[in-house]
Formats: C-alpha cells, structure tokens, sequence
C-alpha cells in the first residue's frame, strides 16, 4: 500500500482509493428506472407543484392571466409525469396496485396517492380556469393544489434517497431542498414564457431565488457526498450537472435583469431555467446510476464509516 | 412493546411485529464458505426446485463463475476468488475433521493460488429496504420471518431492487416483476428445508432457527480460530448491526468485499423519518419562497 499523498492538482478528498472487490462488479444493483421516464418523472413533478402555487399566488394577487396559464401548464406536466411512470411500469393496469395499500415506509406509495390527489386537483383548477365554469370549485382545487403541489415536488426527492444508491442516499438530508428549489427554477421559467411580461414579477423574483438556493444546496450535498461526490462531478452527470448550474444561473440572470422590459429576454430566460431543472434531475439521476454500477463508492465509504 | 415498528436497530421478533399472531421459530441460512468446495449444487437445485428460467450460457472469465451474481434467475450464486497467496500468512489451512489440528504447512512459493468459494443468497434481513419500500405490499414477511414477493401483485416498478443494500433482488427482463430467493416458502410450510440446503454435500450451507445457527457459527468460527485460521469471522449474524441481522448470514474467509458484499450496509430507511423531515421543510420553503416572490414583486411595483 502506498502512503503517498498526491500534493499537486486537484485536492484528494480521501486517501486514494484502495479495495478488493469481487472481479470489479458493482455490489448493489442499479435502478433499472429508464432515465427518461423517471428522471423526467422527477422534473415534470416539480414543475407541476411549484407550478400550481404560483398559479395560485396568481390568482390571489390579481394577475389572472398567469394564473390561468400555470395551471394549464401543471395539468399538462402532471398528465406527461403520470404517463412517464406508467410507461416505466409497462402496463396501464400495473398502477392500480400502487394504490393496494397506503405505507409510510414507501415513498413510491406515498407519491402515489400524493400524484393520485393532486393529479384531479390540478385538473379541475385547470378546467375551471380555461371555461370559466364553477369557479368556487375552481377556486377550491386551487387552493388544493397548491397545497399538495410542494409535496409533489420534494417527495420524489426522498423516492431517490431511500435507496442504497450511494449518490443519491449520501445526499438524503440536501436532496429534497435541491429537487423544490430546481422545481421553482421550472415553473419560475415556465411561467416566464407563458404570462404576459407585465405580469411576470413574481416569477423573476421567484428564479432568482431558486438559482441562488440550487447553487447552495448543489454544494452543500456535494461537502457532505465527500468521495461518492465524484459520481457528480465526472462523466455524464458532471456534464449534465455543470451544464445545469450555467442554464439555471444564466437563466435568472437574464430573467431578473431583462425578463421585465424584454418579452424575448423572458423568453430566453425562462427556456434557460426549464432546460436547467431538466439537466438537474438528468444529472442527479445519471449520478445515481454511476454510483450503483461502481462498487468502490458502496464499500470505501462503509468501510470509512461514513 | 415498545420496539415495535422500528425502521432500523434490534427487532427480536420480526414475524410478530409483522401481524403473524403466533409465529414458529424464526429460522435462517448460515452459509460456512470454508467448507464450500463450489459444486454449485445449490444453484442446481435453487433453479429445479423453484424453476426459475435459465440465465443463457455466457462464459464471464471470472474463474468457474458463469452466473456472476443473484438475480431475478439467480437465486442462489457461487462465487469463485482466485487470489494469489503470499505465503505462508493469509494462507488458509482447514481441517474438515473435528478436533484435528491443521496441517503442517507444505512449502509453498510466494505467489500460489488458493480459491475462495461461497455461496450467496437473498439475506433476508431483519429490517429488508426491499419490503420498506414496496409500494404494493408485494413484499412480505412471513411466518417464518423471511421476506418473499408475491409474484402476483408486484407491479414491476422496481423501486426493491436499488433499495436492498445487498443488490440481491432484481426485476426479470421482458417482465418487469422482480424476483428473488424466497427461503423456499413453500417448502418451509411443509415442514422441509430449502432445496439449497437440502442439495449441500458439505454442509456449507446449514438451515434452522436462526439463534440456533448462531450459537453453531460461533463455535464454528472458535474452532477455526483456534487451527490458526484467524481471518475466520461472521458477516452478518449480529442484530445490532444495519439490518438489524440477516436471516441468512455467512462465515467468510477474507473481507466482505472480496465476496461481492457491502462491508457495512444500512437499511436505507433508518433515515426515513429524517428524509420526510426535510422533505416537509423543503415542501414549506418551496411555498414561502414563492410567497416571498410574490411579496417583492408587489414592493416593487408599488414602488414604482
């Protein structure tokens, strides 16, 4: 065993790898999830939820037209994430035994009746909205929605981390802030090509905040990963996830400084902060795959007591 | 019983604590890797037995090993180290006759190969992530206290199979619907041991209740200890440990990794409560931050 340390370049975080393994096979067994279905699960969620309680923040402070267009935006992100999953599952009938029990220890059961009520909740919010018709049951499922809509948005976070993946479960504690802050950079930007720039303050707030939360949050998980941290740095989700940081911090920038005079600038702005929620969630979910495929990031930190 | 319902830690009577009434003795596999002398007779007869379809005949290049490890047609899975000894210590000399003292070391050059050969299987832990996060209620805990799936209502979301930190069940291709070692349940109602067990030529793989095996590995463990085999130790008897103990636990030779098996897993749902937790506050941060928007933008424009 060598005991030099490597002084220049980059900082070794821990002492250089060294660990038998069985003919280098991965230990644990990836998710076999398709990282459209899933990863794209994760992101239309989000946008869906925070999409539906900046509808509602719409609604209340007088700006309709935003309203209207964020819970058609959610009903449609909602409708494409149920058949994401359904698609994953294989076949239609399979989701009706997601709801056989209800099970706190399953956050996959408990998403699915979270998905179960929002889902008709955004629904007749988006309904009423666009024909006018029953506006106090509108009102009502707004009000729902909004209210579930969160939920929706940071449960898919702990469906990742309650997992022995080690990338996404060494991250249990900052995923979840990382998942609603990048669903607010969505919807935020989602709501920034759809409503009137004269409406659209509260979304360019809203980006704003969200990308300064993700680039926090992002380096928080990445401190406390410590050498499994390498599953987000390098390869395709070092990629995804550099390309993610650019798109969402870009995206608020040209949102906060232009988004308010400029309707192509909100445009530009607001396509950024989808196209970065979108690299977050393919990211983290591309990092995950790598940490399962590559034994060294189960066994070093167990045997570091990490 | 105030233990009851626990995510993670000691949990005396899992079979109980999971509605059974009056549940048998909880019963188990201890696995002894130093008499395994890699037949595969327990791959055989886990296949026949539960007839699970074949896996194709692909040769991995890994030593004698063609299944490479458990999966949905893989129940049970012998592994084949060929490690390169350095003589004499690390070598391991074992006396199959109780009592007897190993054998004078022959002369051996450094270099010389030896091989481990073990035999895996579905641990069926106390606290199994597998069972925890099955959205179905697919994954149960039996009587006997093992884990089974039933095969009719698994959905195929394969949510188990990054779950289980022992990477033991998986889903079967052009199915979805994942499968695993079920301790041959139906054998267990019959009053029989599993077909692996059963099928073992050596004993390497030992069936019964479970405190029962434990006592037999201990002594197991002190004999080899004491014919000089000091690597000799237990993978996964102790109910302390992440899982809570496993149902089917193991005698190894050489780390666990060496083996294929996490030094220290944890079930994942220990940090559970702290998972929807933060979920919860981040759910809230979500909304305030969206109100908080909403209160700027509103400055703003009065400010105007």
């Amino acid at each position: 065993m060598s005991r030099t340390r490597q002084r220049r370049g980059e900082q070794l975080m821990v002492p250089r790898a060294e660990f038998e393994s069985y003919y280098g096979r991965p230990i644990i067994h990836a998710p076999s999830w398709a990282a459209r279905d899933i990863a794209g699960y994760f992101f239309l969620g989000g946008l869906a939820g925070a999409g539906s309680v900046l509808a509602a923040g719409a609604q209340l402070t007088g700006r309709p037209r935003t309203a209207t267009a964020m819970k058609v935006s959610s009903l449609a992100a909602v409708s494409l994430s149920a058949a994401a999953l359904i698609h994953d599952l294989g076949r239609p009938g399979r989701f009706a035994n997601m709801l056989r029990v209800f099970k706190p220890t399953s956050p996959m059961s408990m998403g699915s009746w979270l998905l179960s009520a929002y889902g008709p909740a955004a629904g007749a919010a988006a309904l009423s909205a666009v024909t006018g018709r029953m506006p106090r049951a509108g009102a009502t499922a707004t009000v729902g929605a909004a209210l579930l809509g969160p939920a929706l948005a940071s449960y898919t976070a702990v469906l990742a981390a309650d997992t022995a993946v080690p990338a996404w479960h060494g991250a249990h504690r900052e995923l979840p802030y990382l998942f609603t802050a990048s669903a607010t950079a969505a919807a935020s930007g989602m709501a920034l090509i759809v409503a009137p720039t004269r409406e659209s303050g509260p979304a360019r707030c809203a980006a704003v905040l969200a990308a300064a939360a993700e680039s926090v949050v992002t380096e928080a998980a990445e401190r406390r990963l410590g050498l499994v941290a390498e599953t987000w740095r390098e390869g395709r989700a070092g990629t995804l996830m550099r390309t993610a940081r650019a798109l969402t911090l870009a995206g608020a920038a040209t949102a906060a400084l232009a988004g308010g005079r400029s309707r192509p600038a909100a445009l530009v702005g607001g396509l950024a902060l989808l196209a970065g929620s979108v690299c977050t969630r393919f990211g983290v979910f591309a990092a995950g795959i790598a940490s399962a495929e590559d034994p060294k990031y189960t066994v070093l930190p167990q045997r570091n007591g990490v | 019983m105030t233990d009851r319902h626990l995510l993670s830690g000691p949990e005396p009577d899992p079979a109980r604590d999971a509605g059974h009434p009056d549940p048998p003795e909880r019963v188990g596999f201890f696995t002894d890797t130093s008499v395994c002398i890699g037949c595969k007779a327990c791959e055989v007869a886990c296949k026949e037995w539960n007839a699970i379809p074949e896996d194709g005949m692909p040769l991995s290049g890994m030593s004698y090993d063609n299944t490479q490890g458990l999966g949905a047609s893989t129940w049970r899975h012998v592994a084949f180290i060929e490690q390169k000894v350095p003589a004499p210590e690390g070598r391991t000399e074992l006396s199959l006759i109780e009592g007897a003292p190993a054998a004078p070391e022959p002369p051996q050059a450094p270099g010389d190969m030896r091989w481990l050969m073990s035999s895996d299987v579905c641990k069926h832990c106390t606290h199994a992530a597998c069972l925890d996060v099955c959205p179905t209620g697919s994954l149960f805990r039996t009587e006997f206290g093992t884990v089974v799936v039933q095969e009719d209502i698994c959905n195929g979301c394969g949510y188990c199979v990054p779950a289980c930190p022992y990477g033991v069940i998986e889903q079967r291709p052009h199915d979805g619907r994942a499968f695993k070692c079920t301790m041959c349940y139906d054998r267990l109602g019959a009053g029989q041991e599993p077909a692996c067990a059963k099928a073992c030529p050596t004993q390497s793989i030992q069936f019964g209740p479970l405190d029962e095996l434990r006592e037999r590995a201990t002594l197991r463990v002190d004999q080899l200890h004491e014919q000089g085999v000091e690597r000799a130790h237990l993978y996964g008897h102790d109910p302390q440990d992440g899982v809570g103990g496993d149902g089917a636990f193991f005698l190894l030779l050489d780390q666990p990794e060496v083996y294929g098996l996490p030094p220290d897993p944890v079930v994942t749902t220990r940090d559970l409560p702290a998972m929807w937790r933060h979920a919860g506050t981040a759910a809230l941060s979500l909304a305030g931050s969206i109100a908080l928007a909403f209160a700027l933008a509103g400055r703003t424009k009065e400010a105007r």
